[in-house]
């Protein structure tokens, strides 16, 4: 997907829109796929995820744009790894020191924020063409999507893989948890579900635009 | 003289769609009356509402994508009572709602419809509720109890995604003598018990609602088969392969594994070979492939049951099979009349 080039446009409130619906990392464009579907067993697992690949994002991005004029082309790639491996590690850290349960539940894939395309992607994309402002509203946006997406699969998952949200049990003692939803199958089936709606939605929205 | 001219196919037939399912659904009906006779109002109950589900459901995606019915060619019966016959009979209604629901939608409608689906999609329906509900597809109940025509078994009328009751005291009741609460692939595994032929061929055991009379399934197969409804490889094929893998097993060590026939009787078998392998949508259809096919599902089967975790392989192994239709299908192409076969020069 070729994303748009918006460096002579000044800051709209589409700037920031973009990445929460027309151009949402999860239910648009399906980008970081491993955390949306290995975390999002349950809602706190899939917002802490969110938040944690929030500021990443953010701050990434800023950085990025503020040295865009003095990275040469060639290594440009690598130094926006560097940066974002900086964050990660400090978000790492931050979420172990917050709270241990969380942190093995997320397991792994904080380190692999660094590789989370939907970063790299918009560190290449939009944050290295824009000023630094413009950078943080769109990357605000685009995190406040990916959140968003994967609140909506964990909570999804919890409800019916569990019967609860944040760990509040909604439907009694003798609910029937349907396994499936926590294991890996279920982040697919729920993950397409989302993506009909989705699509549904679109569609529609095209079609009355159309009439 | 005038001649009449006329383009290919010059021979007509009537096997239309319609007509092979319609009598495949005819040819379930002993079954399912068996299944009845067995199980009671509990097993009935099943079968209506998987059934009622599937039509319900195809009819709903039909008119979601605006598309004509297409519930006049039977194929959502039959998804709808083989799903029912491979549930335990007290399966809690609403999981078998969702059973039905998944297995048309996900299975079928998703793909395209009837023809354009990978797998089975009675399996796909039994495989989601297999991975979602554990317990449920798992606590079986004992045939022939005094009261299956005047009262439901309690698991039966669970509430809608409420857990089913705890059914042990139920059965005590029940004052059927010795009743374990396993099927004889479980109690082989497990307590290494073998039934007897005599039992599993009659099917006065406990198992899914229709995996029990292999007798019956036979019968009502070869009527299939005798009719040209359905391929007569594939069945013979699956059981001659998992039959020749555990004469094998036999061999090596006598001991340890049952023999041939037990494999052949017990669980679903010969429900799948003859009703869930044939399948044509998902099936191969060249001479050598559909051997091919039903000699995997039956070695699969016999080492899912040997050596995996579950005591039944049949539905993975025919979802496997499914999976490997288009391969086989595409490396075993007979040689088109007239040409040379491939890599000989004259």
């Amino acid at each position: 997907m070729s994303l748009p080039n918006q460096a002579d446009e000044g800051i709209t409130f589409d700037t920031f829109m973009e990445g929460v619906w027309r151009q949402n990392p999860v239910f648009v464009m399906v980008l970081g796929m491993c955390p949306t579907l290995a975390v999002t067993v349950s809602a706190v697992n899939g917002l802490s995820m969110g938040v944690a690949t929030l500021f990443v994002l953010v701050s990434s991005c800023l950085l990025v744009s503020l040295i865009r004029h003095l990275v040469p082309k060639e290594v440009r790639i690598a130094t926006y790894i560097v940066i974002i491996a900086t964050f990660v590690t400090l978000v790492d850290y931050l979420i172990q020191a917050a709270s241990l349960a969380l942190y093995e539940a997320l397991g792994a894939f904080i380190q692999l924020i660094v590789v989370n395309c939907i970063i790299l992607g918009r560190a290449e994309a939009h944050a290295s063409k824009n000023p630094p402002l413009k950078a943080v509203v769109n990357a605000l946006g685009m995190g406040v999507g990916f959140a968003i997406g994967l609140f909506a699969l964990g909570a999804t998952r919890e409800i019916l893989g569990a019967g609860k949200l944040f760990g509040i049990t909604l439907f009694g003692d003798n609910f029937q948890p349907w396994v499936v939803m926590v294991l890996p199958p279920g982040g697919f089936f729920v993950l397409g579900g989302w993506l009909l709606l989705f699509a549904l939605l679109r569609s529609r929205k095209e079609g009355k635009v159309q009439a | 003289m005038s001649m009449e001219l006329r383009t290919s196919p010059h021979q007509v037939s009537d096997r239309s769609v319609e007509r092979i399912m319609k009598h495949v659904v005819l040819s379930l009906l002993p079954v399912c009356g068996f299944s009845v006779w067995q199980y009671g109002l509990s097993a009935l109950a099943l079968l209506l509402v998987t059934t009622a589900t599937c039509l319900a459901t195809e009819r709903l995606l039909n008119r979601a994508a605006k598309q004509p019915s297409t519930l006049n060619d039977w194929s959502a019966t039959i998804t709808g009572v083989l799903l029912a016959l491979t549930l335990p009979p007290a399966f809690p209604l609403w999981m078998a709602v969702v059973a039905g629901f998944v297995a048309i939608a996900i299975g079928k409608a998703l793909f395209g419809g009837l023809g354009f689906n990978v797998f089975n999609p009675a399996l796909i329906g039994r495989a989601f509720v297999q991975a979602a509900f554990p317990v449920a597809i798992t606590t079986w109940v004992p045939a022939f109890s005094a009261q299956r025509f005047s009262e439901f078994v309690p698991t039966t009328l669970t509430a809608p995604l409420m857990m089913p009751p705890d059914i042990v005291e139920w059965i005590k009741l029940q004052a059927v003598d010795a009743f374990t609460g396993a099927t004889p692939l479980a109690r082989w595994k497990f307590e290494n018990v073998v039934a007897s032929s005599y039992d599993l061929l009659t099917g006065v055991v406990t198992a899914s609602a229709g995996e029990t009379s292999a007798i019956l399934i036979l019968l009502c197969g070869a009527y299939l088969a005798a009719r040209k409804f359905m391929d007569w490889r594939i069945p013979v094929a699956v059981l001659a392969s998992a039959a020749l893998t555990a004469w094998m097993f036999q061999l090596y060590d006598p001991a340890h594994y049952p023999a041939p026939t037990f494999v052949l009787l017990s669980g679903g078998l010969m429900l799948g070979a003859v009703y869930m392998a044939t399948d044509m949508a998902t099936s191969p259809v060249t001479p050598l492939g559909v051997w091919i096919y039903g000699a995997v599902i039956g070695v699969v089967t016999v080492m899912i049951r040997y050596f995996g975790g579950l005591t039944e392989g049949v539905m993975y192994a025919i979802l496997l099979g499914n999976a490997l239709t288009p391969f086989i299908d595409l490396y075993t192409q007979p040689r088109v009349f007239g040409t040379r076969q491939q890599g000989k020069k004259k």
